[in-house]
C-alpha cells in the first residue's frame, strides 16, 4: 500500500526542517544548497478530499512544496522564475470552466467543481524542464483519459490541442516587452493524450493546484519536456491536423519541435540535453530518454526517427 | 600625485562598490536565500556583474567627453579589472558548479552552442587587457598601441551582449537596455572624434 507523502510528514515540520537544514550549512557547497528562508511566504490552498495513491510513482525525493512553487516558467506572469510566485496570486481561478470540442460525440464544458469531484490520485512524476533543470513533484489529479472518454472522440480525432487562459489585466507577463503570443497553445497526438500516465492535474502534495503552479486545472505529460504540460486550462479540442502549438512555432520553428519528448541524444540549438540539474542537488545527472518512462511510452513512437520528430 | 591627493576616497569607494555585489551574493548563500537553482542564481548574477562593471569601465571616456569629468578616468583600470574578476567566477562556476568539471561537455559546449561560444570568447578578449593593466605593461607596449589593444573591451562588450541576447528564449529587456547601452557609448567616441580630431590627438601626446 502507498501513502501519500502529506500523510507522513505534517507541512509544518518538513518546512521548519528545511530552515534547520539551511542553518546547518557549511562550506562552499554547502553553501550553494538551498535554503528555506522563503518557506513561511507560500500560500497553501484547500487540502483535497479522498485522494488515493496512484501508480506510476517514483520513489525518488520529492522537491520541497517551497522549490516546486518558487521557480516557474509560466510566461504569462513574467520570464523570471519567481515571477509567478511573486504575480500568479492575481490569477482568477473562480468560476472556471474548460471547453472540450471539436471532433467528438458529446462536447461539452466541464465546471471546475465538477472536475474536482472525479477520483482524484497522487502521481509522483519526474519534471524534466527543456532548460535542463527537472524536480520530482507530487501531482494530484486524474488521468486525460477519463475527461476525453467522456465526451467520446470520434475517429477523425488525431490530435488534441490545449489551450491555456489569458487575463491580460492579472498577468503582467501579457503583453511585456518581447513576450511569446498568447493564448498559449501545446497539442498532443491522441494516443499520448489517452495514455494512462497523462494527467490533469488539479493538485500538488494533497493541495489544490498554487495558481503559479498552473491552477486550477493543467496537463502533466511527464515523459516530454515541462512546456508541454500546459498550465490553467480552459480549452480542449479534438481535432484531425496536427495543433500549431505556442513554442513550435516560436522564432520561425527554430525553439522546440512538436513532440519534445526528453531525449539526451538530441540536444537543444543552445544547451546539451544530455544531463540534468535536479533541483536541490548540486551536480549534473544524465538525462534518461523519455525521461525514464521509456519502458510506458516507447512504443509510442516505433518506427519514428526522433531526431526528426523532435 | 596631486590628483590623487584631491579625492582620497573615490578609489575605496568605488572599490567597495564593486565588490559589495559578492559580498551580497555571499551573504545570500550563507543564509540559504538563493532560491530553488542556487547555482543558476550564481551564474547569472556574477554574469551580470561582470557586464555590468565591463560597461561601467567603458563609460568612464564618454563621461569625460560629454560631461568634462576626469574622475572615471582614474579608476576605469579597477573597473575593468573588477569586471574580469566577476566574469573568471562567472566562468568558474559554470565549469565547476554548473558543469561539474565534465570538461568533455564543456568543450562540446563551447564548440557547438553558439551561446555559449560568444560568452567564452568575451572571457577571452578581456584576458590581455587584464594582463597589460599595468604602467609597467603602458611603457612596454607604448601609449598608442596599448590603447589600440585596450579597444578590445568594446569586442568584449558587444560580445557580452550577444551572449546575454542568446542566452534567452524570448527577447528580453533588460539584454536589449545594455546593447543600447553600449551603441550609445561608442556613438559618443566616434561622434567626438569625427567633430574635433586635432583636440583628441592633442589629448593623447599629452597623456604621454
Amino acid at each position: 500500500m502507498r501513502i501519500r507523502s502529506s500523510e507522513i510528514t505534517p507541512k509544518a515540520l518538513y518546512l521548519r526542517r528545511r530552515e534547520f537544514l539551511a542553518l546547518g550549512a557549511a562550506g562552499a557547497g554547502a553553501l550553494l544548497l538551498p535554503g528555506g528562508a522563503r518557506a513561511a511566504e507560500t500560500p497553501h490552498g484547500r487540502k483535497l478530499e479522498g485522494v488515493k495513491p496512484g501508480q506510476p510513482s517514483t520513489d525518488e525525493k520529492k522537491n520541497s512544496f517551497d522549490d516546486i512553487t518558487h521557480y516557474n516558467n509560466f510566461y504569462e506572469f513574467g520570464t523570471d522564475k519567481d515571477d509567478p510566485a511573486r504575480h500568479a496570486s492575481k490569477l482568477a481561478t473562480r468560476p472556471w470552466a474548460v471547453k472540450v470540442e471539436g471532433e467528438c460525440a458529446k462536447p461539452r464544458t466541464f465546471d471546475i467543481d465538477e472536475l474536482l469531484k472525479l477520483p482524484i490520485e497522487e502521481r509522483v512524476y519526474r519534471l524534466r524542464c527543456v532548460e535542463a533543470w527537472s524536480m520530482v513533484i507530487p501531482w494530484d489529479g486524474f488521468p486525460l483519459a477519463t475527461l476525453l472518454e467522456q465526451v467520446q472522440p470520434t475517429s477523425r480525432a488525431k490530435y488534441v490541442a490545449f489551450e491555456s487562459a489569458v487575463q491580460p489585466k492579472n498577468m503582467p507577463g501579457v503583453g511585456a516587452f518581447g513576450a511569446i503570443p498568447f493564448p498559449y497553445l501545446e497539442g498532443l497526438r491522441i494516443d499520448e493524450a489517452m495514455h494512462p500516465l497523462t494527467l490533469l492535474a488539479v493538485g500538488l502534495y494533497g493541495e489544490e493546484l498554487p495558481k503559479q503552479d498552473g491552477a486550477p486545472v493543467r496537463l502533466v505529460v511527464p515523459w516530454k519536456y515541462g512546456f508541454k504540460s500546459a498550465k490553467s486550462l480552459i480549452k480542449i479540442r479534438l481535432q484531425e491536423t496536427q495543433p500549431a502549438t505556442t513554442w513550435s512555432q516560436y522564432g520561425g520553428g527554430t525553439e522546440y519541435g512538436f513532440y519534445a519528448n526528453v531525449n539526451p541524444e538530441v540536444d537543444h540549438p543552445r544547451w546539451s540535453q544530455a544531463k540534468e540539474r535536479r533541483i536541490g542537488e548540486l551536480f549534473r545527472k544524465p538525462t534518461q530518454k523519455f525521461n525514464g518512462y521509456a519502458d510506458q511510452v516507447a512504443k509510442l513512437y516505433a518506427g519514428m526517427d526522433l531526431r526528426k520528430f523532435f | 600625485m596631486e590628483k590623487a591627493a584631491k579625492q582620497p576616497w573615490l578609489k575605496p569607494l568605488v572599490f567597495a562598490a564593486a565588490l559589495s555585489p559578492l559580498l551580497w551574493l555571499v551573504s545570500r548563500a550563507v543564509r540559504g536565500t538563493l532560491g530553488p537553482d542556487p547555482v543558476a542564481e550564481v551564474l547569472n548574477r556574477l554574469g551580470l556583474y561582470a557586464i555590468t562593471l565591463l560597461f561601467c569601465s567603458l563609460a568612464c571616456t564618454p563621461l569625460q567627453i560629454v560631461l568634462g569629468w576626469s574622475w572615471p578616468l582614474r579608476v576605469r583600470r579597477m573597473l575593468g579589472l573588477f569586471a574580469f574578476f566577476y566574469a573568471c567566477l562567472h566562468l568558474s562556476t559554470y565549469v565547476f558548479l554548473d558543469q561539474g568539471f565534465d570538461f568533455t561537455g564543456i568543450g562540446k559546449d563551447i564548440a557547438k552552442r553558439r551561446f555559449v561560444t560568444v560568452g567564452f570568447a568575451a572571457w577571452c578578449a578581456l584576458v590581455p587587457l587584464a594582463v597589460t593593466s599595468t604602467q609597467a605593461w603602458v611603457k612596454r607596449l607604448g601609449f598608442r598601441r596599448w590603447k589600440s589593444l585596450h579597444r578590445l573591451a568594446y569586442l568584449a562588450g558587444a560580445l557580452a551582449c550577444v551572449h546575454f541576447i542568446w542566452r534567452f528564449k524570448t527577447a528580453l529587456l533588460q539584454p536589449a537596455l545594455f546593447t543600447a547601452v553600449l551603441v550609445l557609448l561608442l556613438a559618443i567616441r566616434v561622434a567626438a572624434r569625427v567633430r574635433a580630431p586635432s583636440r583628441r590627438m592633442s589629448v593623447t601626446s599629452e597623456s604621454r
